[in-house]
Formats: C-alpha cells, sequence, structure tokens
C-alpha cells in the first residue's frame, strides 16, 4: 500500500513567554492507506500534538507533513479548511457535539460546507446514523443521550463526508468499557469494511492493541514503531 | 448549495440561554422604548397638527408674524383680498373668505394646576363652511352675533376640561359653551370657536389675525398667491392651510426628536455594552464548540457570521418586545404647550410602520455593535487551544 501520511523530520516548538518549548523532535512517519494506528506515550510525549498537525488544525514548526501528496502545512487558512472539511473525519474524547443541535442536525454539520441539497443531506445522514446504530435516535439531543451514544453520533459526524482519513484523540477515555467496546468495534468496521485510515491517540493499552499498528512517542521522539508501517 | 452555520443553530444558541437573553433583551427594550415613545411623540404631533386644515383653504397672515396670534391684518387689507381672483364663491355668489380673529386666554389645568394658553378663535360662517371636518358631536352651534362658544373635542376631555354648559370669562365678558364639536384629532381639537366680530369687540381689537380663503380648486392657488403678492397694501404670509398648520409642529417635534435621540444614544451605550457581555460570555461557554466548528472545517468568517446573527437576533428580540410594549403608548395623549405657538396642543402618540422599521434597525445595530468584538474574538482563537478549553 502507498503511504498516505509521509512525515520527514518534523519537528514542533511551542512558546511559553520567552522560553522555547519543544514538543516535537524530528518526527519520522509514513502511515499507509488503510491503516489502523495508534499513537501511544505518557501525557505530554507529544502524541496529541502529533495528532492535531496531522489532521490539520496545527502547524509544524519544521520538517515536512505530505497527506496524500499535499503539503498541507503550506495551504492557507481558508483551503485548509476547505481541506479538513474534505478529508478529515474528527473524534474527539468529550464528542463535542452542538449541544442545541439533535443527532440529525450534529451529523449534517459537515455536511453544511459540501454542496449538496437538503435531501442528499437527509440520506446521507440517516445512512451515516443506522451505521452506528442510532437511526432511531435521530431527534434526541446530546443531553438526551448516553456517552457512548454521544460518540457514536460522533463518529457518524467522522464519516459523513466520507473522508479518507479519522482522527481520534481518546475516543474512549470518558466511557465505560461496554461504551467503549462498542466504539472501538465500531473503528474496526470503518477501517475493516469501509477502508478509512485511522489514526487514534490512546493511553489506554486495550483500546491501543485494537489498532493494527503502535507508534510510541515519549518525550516529544519517536521511540518505537516509526519508519514505514508494515 | 453552501449554507454555513443555520440560523435555526444560532437561534436556538440564544434560546438555550433563556435567562441571559431575556434579561439583556429586556435592558435593550427600554432603550427601544424610550426611543419608540420619543419618534411616536413626534409622529402624534406631526400627526395632529399636519392633519389640521385642508389644502384647498389658504391661511394669510402678516410677513414675518409666523403665528396667526402675533398677525394682524386690516379691514381694508381684507377687502382687497376679497377682490383677488381664484377665490372660490358660495351659491348666494359670495367670495369663500373667513376673517378670523385669534386670541390666547389662559385657562386652569384641572388636576396638574398652572394654566393653558388655550386659542380662543372668532369665526365666520364662511369658516365654519370652508372646514367641514370639524362637526358637532354634542350640543349645537354657536348663533352668530352671540357670547355663545363651542369647544374642540380635546378641550372638553383634557386638562382644561370644558363642558357644555360652563360659563367662562375671558375678553370682559361671559362665554357659554354650547356645543363640542370634533376635528379628527386635528389641532383645531385644541381650539375653541365663537363669533369672530363678537370677539373683536370683546377684546377691543381693530384688525384680524389672519384671513382664512376658500380657493375655486387646489390649482388656482399659485395664480392666487401672484396675484395678492402684487398688491402694494400687504406684505404677508401665504400658505395652504394643511402647510400652515403642519409647519406649526416642526420645532416642537423637532425638539422632542432631538432631545429623545439623545437620550437614547446615551442609553444605548448601556445597551450595547449589556449585549456584548452577553455575547462575550456566550463565546468563552463556548469555546470548545467553536474549536470544533473550526476543526470540522468552518471557517472563521463562518463563526464571525454565527455570532453577529445571534448579536443581531438578540436585538432584533429585544426591538420587537421594546416595540410591543410602547405600542400601548398609543392609548396616551398629551397635553402641552407648543412651543412655537405658545398655545395648548392636545395630541396622541402615534405608532406608524415607518416607526416599527426604525425602531427594529436601531435594536438590531445595537445588537450588533455589541456582538462585532466578541464575534471576532471568537473567530481568533486557534483550533487547537479553543479544543483543549473546558
Amino acid at each position: 500500500m502507498s503511504a498516505l501520511i509521509s512525515i520527514r523530520s518534523l519537528g514542533k516548538t511551542y512558546r511559553r513567554g520567552n522560553q522555547p518549548v519543544p514538543v516535537l523532535l524530528g518526527i519520522d512517519l509514513e502511515i499507509a492507506a488503510g491503516d489502523y494506528v495508534s499513537l501511544m506515550g505518557p501525557s505530554g510525549s507529544g502524541k496529541s500534538t502529533l495528532l492535531n498537525l496531522i489532521a490539520g488544525i496545527d502547524k509544524p514548526s519544521s520538517g515536512t507533513l505530505l497527506i496524500d501528496g499535499v503539503d498541507i502545512a503550506a495551504l492557507p487558512e481558508n483551503d485548509l479548511a476547505a481541506w479538513r472539511a474534505a478529508n478529515v473525519g474528527f473524534v474527539f474524547q468529550f464528542y463535542n457535539l452542538m449541544p442545541v443541535l439533535n443527532a440529525f442536525e450534529n451529523v449534517e454539520l459537515p455536511l453544511l460546507l459540501t454542496p449538496l441539497g437538503k435531501a442528499e443531506r437527509r440520506d446521507h445522514v440517516e445512512t451515516a446514523l443506522a451505521m452506528v446504530g442510532l437511526a432511531d435516535r435521530m431527534d434526541h439531543y446530546p443531553n438526551e443521550l448516553s456517552g457512548g451514544q454521544q460518540q457514536r453520533v460522533a463518529i457518524a459526524r467522522a464519516l459523513i463526508t466520507d473522508p479518507t482519513l479519522i482522527v481520534a484523540d481518546e475516543p474512549t477515555g470518558d466511557l465505560d468499557r461496554q461504551s467503549a467496546d462498542d466504539v472501538l468495534n465500531l473503528l474496526d468496521r470503518l477501517n475493516g469494511e469501509l477502508g478509512k485510515t485511522i489514526v487514534m491517540v490512546t493511553h489506554d493499552p486495550k483500546c491501543a492493541a485494537r489498532a493494527r499498528r503502535l507508534v510510541h512517542l515519549e518525550k516529544g521522539v519517536l521511540i518505537d514503531g516509526g519508519g514505514e508501517g508494515h | 448549495m453552501k449554507t454555513g452555520l443555520s440560523f435555526s443553530y444560532v437561534a436556538r444558541n440564544l434560546y438555550a440561554r433563556k435567562l441571559t437573553t431575556v434579561l439583556t433583551a429586556a435592558g435593550m427594550a427600554l432603550v427601544v422604548f424610550v426611543f419608540a415613545t420619543v419618534l411616536m411623540m413626534a409622529e402624534g404631533l406631526r400627526h395632529t397638527l399636519g392633519g389640521t386644515g385642508s389644502d384647498s383653504n389658504v391661511v394669510i397672515i402678516r410677513q414675518g408674524s409666523q403665528t396667526e396670534v402675533q398677525s394682524t391684518i386690516t379691514r381694508e387689507q381684507a377687502n382687497m383680498v376679497e377682490s383677488l381672483p381664484g377665490l372660490a364663491t358660495s351659491p348666494e355668489g359670495r367670495a369663500r373668505i373667513s376673517r378670523e380673529v385669534l386670541v390666547l386666554v389662559n385657562m386652569p389645568r384641572k388636576g396638574s394646576g398652572g394654566l393653558a394658553n388655550v386659542v380662543v378663535r372668532g369665526t365666520t360662517a364662511n369658516g365654519l363652511e370652508m372646514r367641514p371636518q370639524a362637526r358637532i358631536v354634542s350640543g349645537r352651534q354657536f348663533r352668530p352675533g352671540s357670547s355663545e362658544i363651542i369647544v374642540g373635542s380635546a378641550m372638553a376631555r383634557g386638562n382644561v376640561g370644558l363642558r357644555i354648559g360652563d360659563s367662562i370669562a375671558f375678553g370682559m365678558r361671559n362665554w357659554d359653551v354650547v356645543g363640542v364639536f370634533d376635528a379628527g384629532s386635528s389641532g383645531f381639537d385644541s381650539e375653541i370657536w365663537g363669533d369672530g366680530e363678537q370677539m373683536m369687540q370683546a377684546f377691543r381689537r381693530q384688525a384680524f389675525s389672519s384671513l382664512v380663503v376658500g380657493l375655486r380648486d387646489e390649482g388656482s392657488y399659485t395664480g392666487f398667491v401672484e396675484a395678492l403678492m402684487r398688491q402694494p397694501q400687504i406684505k404677508a404670509d401665504v400658505k395652504r392651510e394643511r402647510q400652515f398648520y403642519a409647519d406649526q409642529s416642526e420645532k416642537l417635534a423637532n425638539f422632542i426628536g432631538i432631545l429623545g435621540k439623545t437620550i437614547t444614544i446615551i442609553f444605548s451605550v448601556g445597551a450595547i455594552i449589556g449585549a456584548m457581555i452577553t455575547m462575550y460570555a456566550s463565546v468563552a461557554n463556548r469555546t470548545r464548540e467553536i474549536g470544533t466548528l473550526r476543526a470540522l472545517g468552518f471557517r472563521r468568517g463562518n463563526i464571525v457570521m454565527a455570532f453577529i446573527q445571534e448579536a443581531a437576533l438578540l436585538g432584533f428580540v429585544a426591538g420587537a418586545a421594546g416595540l410591543f410594549a410602547a405600542s400601548f403608548m398609543q392609548m396616551i395623549e398629551i397635553s402641552t404647550t407648543n412651543v412655537q405657538t405658545f398655545s395648548e396642543v392636545v395630541f396622541r402618540l402615534v405608532m406608524t410602520p415607518g416607526i416599527a422599521f426604525q425602531v427594529l434597525l436601531f435594536s438590531m445595530f445595537m445588537g450588533i455593535l455589541g456582538g462585532v468584538l466578541p464575534a471576532l474574538q471568537a473567530s481568533r482563537l486557534e483550533i487547537v487551544d479553543a479544543l483543549r478549553s473546558a
């Protein structure tokens, strides 16, 4: 499989006051299309920062980051936003649903940035919600859903635009075991059946074990699992 | 079609914070109420005085005198005007001209105390016929050559409160109120009418105050004015009757308008700050939500628009509430001195579609002004920082 994500000597440095704080140092990593990667590491290892860079919501300080051949760090802001809308699905630890929108409208949200008409959007949303097993909860608001259900709505939102890449930041971090398993089973299906490339940050080894490949970071350096994937 | 964030998302965010929204909107609505009331007051005055008189009548006063009360027209001048072309004639062939005398009479205001300067108009049979809008609503018409008077409906109703059967003293005589007339809520309703010649004698006047002339048709106005201006015996100001009274509302209406707008602007600063605090709180409470929207691909511009729409909607809600409250002010009748004529005028507050539109626009503008900075702040957040916020 060809590399979907190609990372070379990637560095990220934050500034705290006048003090530069390096978070990522010279990361080299390739992730093939259709791969399922867990980024692991202790707090402060830089795994979330790496995920944010891959997702195009943060900019690297040095090195190159190509996704499907696109140098996303070089894209102007609005182009980058359009790129994210078309290519990346997000799954967050705390689901990040809009509390004033019901499940249907939350899933529909990314489609408001596409040229799809209302009827087409409805078809897409209904299919996505059926896939995550929530076809009967479309009218429910986030506060009327359990954590597991909210995360499934968020996953439906992540796949609604049919992106190539899904990034998940501690997707089970706020869930009980059963709900976490449901969510992980769902991610397995997205990867196995729909061929989505998934990059997931987690500290939970059980969760990480679901991925096809583990990548370990410590203090901003890749210590295991880097280079070309299998 | 790319729609960006839906209006329903915007509206529901406002609804989700019901208490804050209601309190902020209430503060803004108070300002809207004041603004609307002031506009309604100025409009009511214009409406009342602008509705006085007709376009087919012409009022002639001495040049520079500005009001009928300060004007004098001699009998010779009156006779000369009567001979000019363009005048309507009665079935008996007499020219339609009314020689009128106006006097301001102090009358006690009931309740509030103090004195009101009431216009007493001495008119003629012609004068009554040329103002068919003034109809007797109770009692009867005054008899020519007597000390009888009829009072306008506002004088019968309002602070002065004259009744049929009352006898009032002015001009060294007692005058008997025999009827009440209504002139369609116009300025005439704030006047007292009686026989012109009787008033001349009572007040020992040699000259009239004004001439009211009926035109043959509205088009003969220009010809009549030109003919009048060519007469060397008279230097006069001439206006169509409707315009003459409408102009008398301008000073007071403008004064009310300027005072009201000044107060409104000062109050609105408070309301805008209120809206701003509310919108900043809205941004602060939804930082993670904003980060999420940006991550999903919404642009900074989408975020700015969403918050500005939210602020504008807040303003609209406040405007509608303030307008609703102000609409009840139409039941209020104000009796005051017209600073331009020093005479008592009674008018009712009037709401018009124009006022409603202006007030809603103003209220939305207040909301938007309050929303701009918070909206910009929301859009400037870095996605990563916003997502990390609790």
